[in-house]
């Protein structure tokens, strides 16, 4: 009756549930790609005038709206991933012989999934707001690669934190650091303009060098010590996240 | 002699100091019924657990359809399917959508045709293409259980699989149980209903405490608690008074005009009995053979833990 399990084909499984439980959460997509906008219009209507970064701010801010873009989209995935722990669905999926990466690889593929659509919208609005990159078609496959890179690095660590979370409730709060984080980085406005701490903070925290990626990239002038930086953040980030969620998944089975 | 589907030896669990299971032995054959009863906190749910191989045990053999659960996890899981306690169904999805998950993972050929079939059987056409979320607690039951049945598993858990739910949905519950049962599967079912279990099961064992306090059929659990009597009712109190005249050995009870009076339940005492009271002329309006139900074997088996808790409770106050 049946074949041999892959781990691949339950993969492929799983995320086909993941994407039909997205399309019918109008809330998860609202976060994943209108709020983003919203914040994008107000930075580029509201205090976007007041700025001066030497350059049209549409210019500027396009790459730190798209990891922004990408951080809103991980409340989403934690409380996902939390639900699907405490409910009881989990354990049905637990006594069959299914594979036990594909329960949280599908939430990864889901997760970076969203954060395209979501940088989608962000870059066609940008666009439509007088957004003019100098970036080449080549330019463009490496802003691909470092949003589906982060994506899959911060999908891996929000795995791990809706895993570690008790309630549902709290697997949202859990990733509200991550989507603090690119305010407290070069995102909006140069670090060097920032205070005093939060100028070292911005200056070492992950996301600056992977914004400054992007933001160099797109003005078709990549820096290969951001790029360095920015790839070697993404896959530590999505190591620590991988060994976490696996420990944790293992430690609630 | 049948096969054991499911045998079990010395099982023990403990969490910190705290004993969950304290040497547990059964054996259940193939194509039969074992209901597992205890109350709340007896270990049910970390036997179901253990066996379905969510959780390890400290110490023990558990072998599923002949496959020991820690060496040969995967052909266990392969042979089984779980009903927990909470219908787990995925309530973003319809109840198709449900049914074919399953078909998918368990790759099962023509999933199709299998999900209409059971659509049908567990009478969730009409709402086949809702969302599970909107689902009545009875029809979730429903969709849960015949997620499970996806695959054919050789042997099914129940782990209160009526629970909460009314009347008619437990008796619609029950007939598939039965006819689960007849088309040769084994079933393991927990519950807290008394009648269920005496509805539904070949076999009981009573957990109470991490122990097996008693195993048998439930004719024999019954029987193992004395007490079957005859209960009459009278009219006034002067039958009451004569009647108890007559028959000294029984106990009465004045506020509700009755006498029980011990008997084995047997034509012969009983025919005798009623003599007695003819040759008196006394009349009694009712009567009845009251034989121990499981109840009461429940509450005599399982007494000493309710009234032991509370008092170390109080003591540790």
């Amino acid at each position: 009756m049946s074949t041999v399990s892959t781990p691949l084909a339950d993969s492929s499984i799983m995320l086909r549930r993941n994407l039909k439980h997205n399309v019918r959460n109008p809330v998860t997509m609202f976060n994943a790609v209108l709020f983003p906008i919203v914040i994008m219009l107000m930075f580029v209507k509201v205090f976007g005038g007041a700025f001066s970064v030497g350059d049209a701010y549409i210019d500027y801010v396009t790459p730190g709206l798209l990891v922004m873009a990408i951080s809103y989209g991980l409340g989403a995935t934690a409380t996902a991933v939390n639900s699907d722990m405490t409910k009881g669905v989990i354990n049905r999926f637990k006594v069959m012989d299914v594979s036990r990466g594909a329960m949280l690889t599908g939430h990864v593929v889901i997760t970076t999934v969203r954060s395209l659509v979501g940088c989608a919208a962000i870059i066609g609005v940008a666009f439509a707001m007088g957004f003019d990159p100098a970036a080449s078609a080549v330019d463009w496959l490496g802003v691909l690669g470092v949003i589906v890179l982060l994506s899959f690095a911060a999908g891996w660590l929000t795995v791990a934190m809706g895993l570690a979370a008790k309630t549902a409730e709290s697997a949202g709060m859990a990733a509200v650091p991550l989507i603090m984080l690119p305010f407290l980085s070069s995102a909006f406005v140069p670090a060097d303009t920032m205070g005093a701490g939060v100028r070292q903070f911005a200056e070492y925290q992950p996301f600056t060098p992977i914004i400054e990626t992007l933001r160099g990239l797109l003005a078709g002038t990549p820096s290969s010590g951001d790029a360095i930086a920015a790839v070697a953040w993404c896959l530590g980030l999505a190591l620590l996240g991988y060994v976490w969620s696996v420990s944790t998944f293992k430690k609630r089975a | 002699m049948r096969s054991s589907a499911i045998a079990v030896s010395g099982l023990r669990k403990a969490y910190g100091d705290k004993v969950v299971l304290d040497g547990i032995d059964f054996d259940v054959a193939a194509g039969s019924i074992f209901s597992l009863l205890g109350p709340n906190g007896a270990g049910k749910t970390t036997t179901v657990n253990v066996l379905t191989t969510l959780l390890k045990a400290d110490a023990g053999t558990v072998s599923i359809a002949g496959h020991d659960v820690v060496s040969a996890t995967r052909q266990v899981r392969a042979a089984i399917g779980v009903t927990g306690q909470f219908a787990a169904v995925d309530e973003l999805l319809s109840g198709r959508e449900n049914l074919q998950l399953m078909a998918d993972l368990k790759r099962v050929r023509s999933g199709d045709q299998l999900v209409t079939r059971l659509l049908e059987r567990f009478d969730l056409v009409e709402s086949a293409d809702k969302l599970a979320a909107t689902y009545s607690g009875g029809m979730r039951r429903k969709l849960d259980l015949a997620m499970t049945l996806v695959g054919n598993p050789q042997i099914i858990f129940l782990d209160e699989p009526t629970t909460g739910l009314d009347p008619r949905s437990r008796r619609t519950m029950w007939g598939i149980v039965r006819e689960l049962v007849a088309e040769g599967t084994t079933i393991f079912l927990t519950t807290q209903y008394l009648e269920e279990a005496d509805q539904l099961a070949d076999r009981i064992a009573v957990l109470n405490q991490g122990r097996l306090v008693a195993q048998g059929t439930p004719e024999e659990l019954k029987r193992q608690i004395p007490g079957t009597h005859i209960r009459f009712r009278f009219a006034d109190v002067y039958e009451l008074d004569a009647a108890a005249r007559v028959l000294a050995e029984a106990t009465r009870d004045d506020e509700e005009l009755t006498l029980r009076v011990p008997s084995d339940g047997e034509t012969r005492s009983l025919r005798a009995l009623l003599d007695r009271l003819d040759t008196h002329t006394i009349d009694a309006q009712e009567f009845s053979v009251h034989r121990p139900d499981l109840d009461d074997v429940f509450l005599a088996l399982t007494d000493h833990t309710s009234t032991e808790h509370p008092s170390k409770e109080a003591i540790a106050q």
